[in-house]
């Protein structure tokens, strides 16, 4: 259930955002922050010592601040088993309860107010910015509705090239006759991509399977395109256990197969590779650079659709660049796509 | 052409694409007799076979759009060139703005998977109405900015030449040569059609010569022995220096005045 979490919950009511997810933390810090900045300015008497207030109030709000957001960080898988309610006041008890930690431990006793009145003025302070926030969280999901996501997803859901479908067809007609065996695997692969494209593709998946559809895509490919087409898959220092969102190796190899390989008719190889590097997936696609046969849009627009999914799925945590390795125009010129994702282990329930 | 089969050259890049091909005018062999002279993998190849001058002369092109080296339209404007060129239908898997290019100039294509109704049909309207090529109107609306290349046959092969690397075209008894930085190149075209076809990048300098725009780097005063003066074309990075013939010369002056 490592969908888009942050919009919805698993039976589609509301739900708490994730707090592992970096523009969540972004954002309660902004939004903390501002507040802190408005309730200084209308306490300010003094406009000269409004920045000494910001200060201190920065100082008294930003260690308990961190401090529930690593608890909250950590406790995150298990919140996201409770129910609503429950979640929402684990959320606001943890704020407080770091609030009142900090303070009696005297982090914040710079601050001049009486300990106690200090305590309570705090918790009040948490759990109104708590409300706030969660209120915050709660509106933008309902705007982002799940099933206005969805249809984003769906309507982004890689879409094979027509060209590419009917250049398979064409490839299995033109071996029933000769090889009926071989045109018999290659309609069975092909019903089986289909059946994968068509799916909803909205739950992230486990590379391995992504791995086993770009298989089968490729396989179809090279039906056509012979020894044209060499790939070499690097998948050894990768857990296959890793999740990633659906149908982005598919759409990427396509453009790699139109773009690098069809264009020359010599053999061109395509290297797929996989890393975990710490809490990072990286995933590296790359292939022959042919600068004559550039002119298409089609490679941007795949790009785009990819980088528009990634940011549904993943928010600001993943990454996707592409770069030309190497002078352009030379033989061993290649072009590469790399998509970086937070790593995140499938469960094994 | 009714007694004698119909002689066909197929030109694909991908071989089942061929091999289906091949199936299926086997397959219309009864209604239509046909023989397939040969099959090209890209439009080199395909004009490699085209010019061996030792095979009876192919009727009908069967010929992908989408081809490495050379695709199918480059093909066509290389084939445009030519005095005697066999008809050609294009086939194509999935290719919308050619499609619509096709449509608007009435030129045939099949598109992939071809069915045999489909191929027989094109076929026998190639033989009750022999079409010529597609025209340079036609030609310049399915690739704007023309073709890269020319071609030059060398002991049955083709090398293309690229346009870029051209600083000269010059007709010397039945050919034109081009020359690049490295050699000379024997192309079989006329220097009329090249000049129309190229009006952009080259310019004339000489009743026999037409020379790169952006290779010419200046000009020289020569006095021939009788007395007579005329101008000399400098080219970038090349000694050879090309004369100026007097009706030229206002042109020529213009496009280095320009500069």
């Amino acid at each position: 259930m490592t969908s888009i979490r942050q919009n919805h919950g698993p039976f589609g009511g509301p739900a708490l955002p994730d707090f592992r997810n970096l523009g969540v933390w972004l954002r309660v810090l902004v939004g903390t922050n501002a507040l802190a900045a408005l309730v200084a300015l209308a306490a300010n008497g003094e406009w000269a010592e409004l920045p000494v207030e910001l200060a201190l109030l920065a100082a008294s709000v930003e260690p308990s601040l961190i401090a529930s957001l690593l608890l909250l960080h950590f406790l995150q898988t298990r919140l996201a088993r409770l129910p609503y309610p429950a979640g929402v006041a684990l959320v606001a008890a943890i704020a407080c309860a770091s609030s009142t930690g900090l303070h009696v431990l005297g982090i914040s006793a710079s601050n001049p107010s009486v300990f106690q009145e200090g305590v309570f003025r705090g918790l009040l302070w948490t759990i109104l910015d708590v409300a706030a926030l969660l209120c915050y969280f709660h509106v933008r999901a309902r705007l982002q509705s799940p099933a206005l996501t969805e249809a984003r997803l769906m309507a982004l859901t890689a879409r094979i090239r027509p060209h590419f479908l009917f250049n398979a067809l064409n490839a299995v007609l033109s071996v029933i006759r000769s090889d009926p065996r071989r045109a018999e695997a290659a309609l069975e692969e092909l019903s089986d991509l289909f059946r994968v494209l068509m799916r909803e593709n909205r739950e992230l998946v486990p590379l391995s399977d992504e791995i086993a559809v770009a298989r089968q895509y490729l396989g179809l490919e090279r039906l056509r395109l012979g020894d044209r087409l060499q790939v070499k898959w690097e998948v050894e220092s990768c857990p296959p256990d890793a999740l990633m969102p659906p149908l982005m190796l598919q759409p990427l190899l396509e453009n790699a197969v139109y773009h690098g390989i069809e264009p020359s008719d010599q053999a061109g190889e395509i290297v797929v590779g996989f890393t975990r590097r710490g809490e990072q997936l990286l995933i590296e696609i790359t292939n022959p650079f042919h600068p004559e046969a550039q002119p298409h849009g089609g490679n941007q627009m795949a790009l785009a659709n990819i980088r528009e999914r990634l940011m549904l799925f993943y928010d600001l945590e993943a990454r996707l660049d592409t770069e030309l390795q190497g002078k352009a125009g030379s033989v061993d010129c290649r072009y590469r796509v790399r998509i970086a994702v937070p790593y995140r282990p499938g469960v094994t329930t | 052409m009714s007694g004698t089969p119909l002689r066909l050259l197929i030109v694909d890049d991908e071989a089942p694409a061929r091999t289906r091909l091949r199936d299926l005018l086997a397959d219309i062999a009864v209604d239509l007799p046909n023989v397939v002279a040969g099959e090209a993998a890209d439009g080199v190849e395909a004009l490699e076979f085209l010019s061996n001058e030792a095979m009876p002369p192919v009727d009908v092109v069967l010929v992908d759009i989408r081809m490495p080296r050379l695709d199918g339209i480059g093909l066509v404007q290389h084939l445009a060139g030519r005095k005697a060129s066999p008809a050609v239908i294009f086939t194509t898997a999935y290719d919308q703005y050619a499609v619509r290019a096709f449509d608007l100039n009435a030129i045939d294509y099949l598109l992939k998977p071809v069915r045999a109704p489909r191929l027989l049909a094109a076929l026998n309207k190639l033989r009750e109405l022999p079409r010529a090529l597609p025209n340079a109107a036609a030609l310049r609306s399915l690739a704007p900015e023309g073709r890269a290349h020319l071609h030059s046959s060398e002991r049955g092969r083709i090398l293309l030449v690229p346009l870029a690397q051209i600083l000269f075209l010059r007709a010397e008894l039945k050919y034109v040569t081009a020359r690049t930085h490295e050699r000379e190149f024997l192309i079989e075209e006329s220097l009329t059609h090249l000049e129309q076809e190229f009006a952009e990048r080259f310019i004339r300098a000489h009743r026999n010569c037409l020379v790169a725009r952006d290779a010419i780097v200046g000009v020289e005063r020569e006095t021939a022995a009788d007395g007579e003066t005329h101008w000399l074309v400098l080219l970038r990075d090349l000694a050879e220096k090309l004369p100026v013939s007097r009706r030229q010369w206002p042109q020529i002056k213009a496009l280095l005045r320009q500069e």
